[in-house]
């Protein structure tokens, strides 16, 4: 469940990279079609925090310790929103930039993500 | 006070906006990184959780730098980034040449390699917009 929702989150945060890097190129800031990606970058990691402290509750451990598994479930879910309000404030394609990089930021937290809960 | 708050040079306009962030994530990375393994772990190995706290900081303060603007803001700003360029390639060799010195690694090990190499782009393009930002005045 937390494997397979981990490599959703992951995979949809890449296609946010690209999306809001293809607007940074044709020189566009992040629109509201942006803004609706976004959220569902962030509900996606919204349930994988719900489901990963459901994990916790339930008596399963994560290989390298639950303190650094819920920082980076903490940190996953702030990524995305984090970086949006910064597009907001920086309405050039240098806002798709941050949201862009903040996407990738997003798919290496995914990554450690799994290797902290031990694959 | 609001007419010196308009003076002051925005450093966060377009690519400034990006180095915040970077910079915010590399804050977030070292200081609760190096605040988890000095908390839980310190004797295993001081030497490189202690230098990663000490880039948290510096990366917080850069940071902050860039957030507030100004002149003498920017200047500060460009002592740090000097001082953590200065910083990632010493500690970067460092933990080449003697790895047995770090039996962790820290931020800045390999030159930063853990992190995308992005210790070591980020200072190079932070004093890249630091210094043109200083020549375009408003």
């Amino acid at each position: 469940m937390l494997d397979a929702l981990t490599l959703l989150t992951g995979v949809a945060a890449l296609l946010l990279a690209a999306w809001c890097g293809f607007a940074a190129y044709r020189d566009q800031p992040t629109k509201d079609w942006h803004f609706i990606g976004m959220a569902v970058v962030t509900a996606l990691a919204l349930i994988q925090l719900v489901v990963g402290i459901v994990q916790l509750a339930r008596g399963q451990d994560p290989e390298q310790g639950t303190t650094i598994f819920v920082a980076y479930l903490l940190g996953a879910f702030a990524c995305i929103p984090a970086a949006g309000f910064m597009s907001l404030a920086e309405r050039t394609k240098w806002g798709s930039i941050t949201v862009s990089a903040g996407a990738v930021v997003l798919a290496v937290l995914e990554v450690r993500l799994y290797d902290i809960w031990g694959g | 006070m609001t007419a010196v708050e308009e003076k002051r040079t925005r450093l966060i306009s377009g690519p400034g906006m990006l180095l915040v962030w970077l910079y915010g994530v590399m804050v977030v990375g070292a200081v609760s990184r190096s605040a988890y393994q000095i908390a839980t772990d310190f004797d295993r190995a001081p030497l490189a959780y202690s230098l990663s706290a000490v880039a948290g900081l510096v990366y917080g303060f850069i940071t902050y730098t860039l957030v507030r603007g100004g002149e003498t803001a920017r200047k500060a700003a460009l002592y740090c980034c000097a001082a953590e360029l200065a910083g990632v390639l010493v500690v970067g060799t460092w933990t080449l040449l003697d790895p047995s010195a770090f039996p962790d690694a820290t931020v800045w090990s390999d030159y930063g390699m853990g992190y995308l190499f992005i210790p070591v782009l980020l200072p190079l393009s932070a004093v890249y917009w630091l210094r043109r930002a200083g020549s375009v005045r408003p």
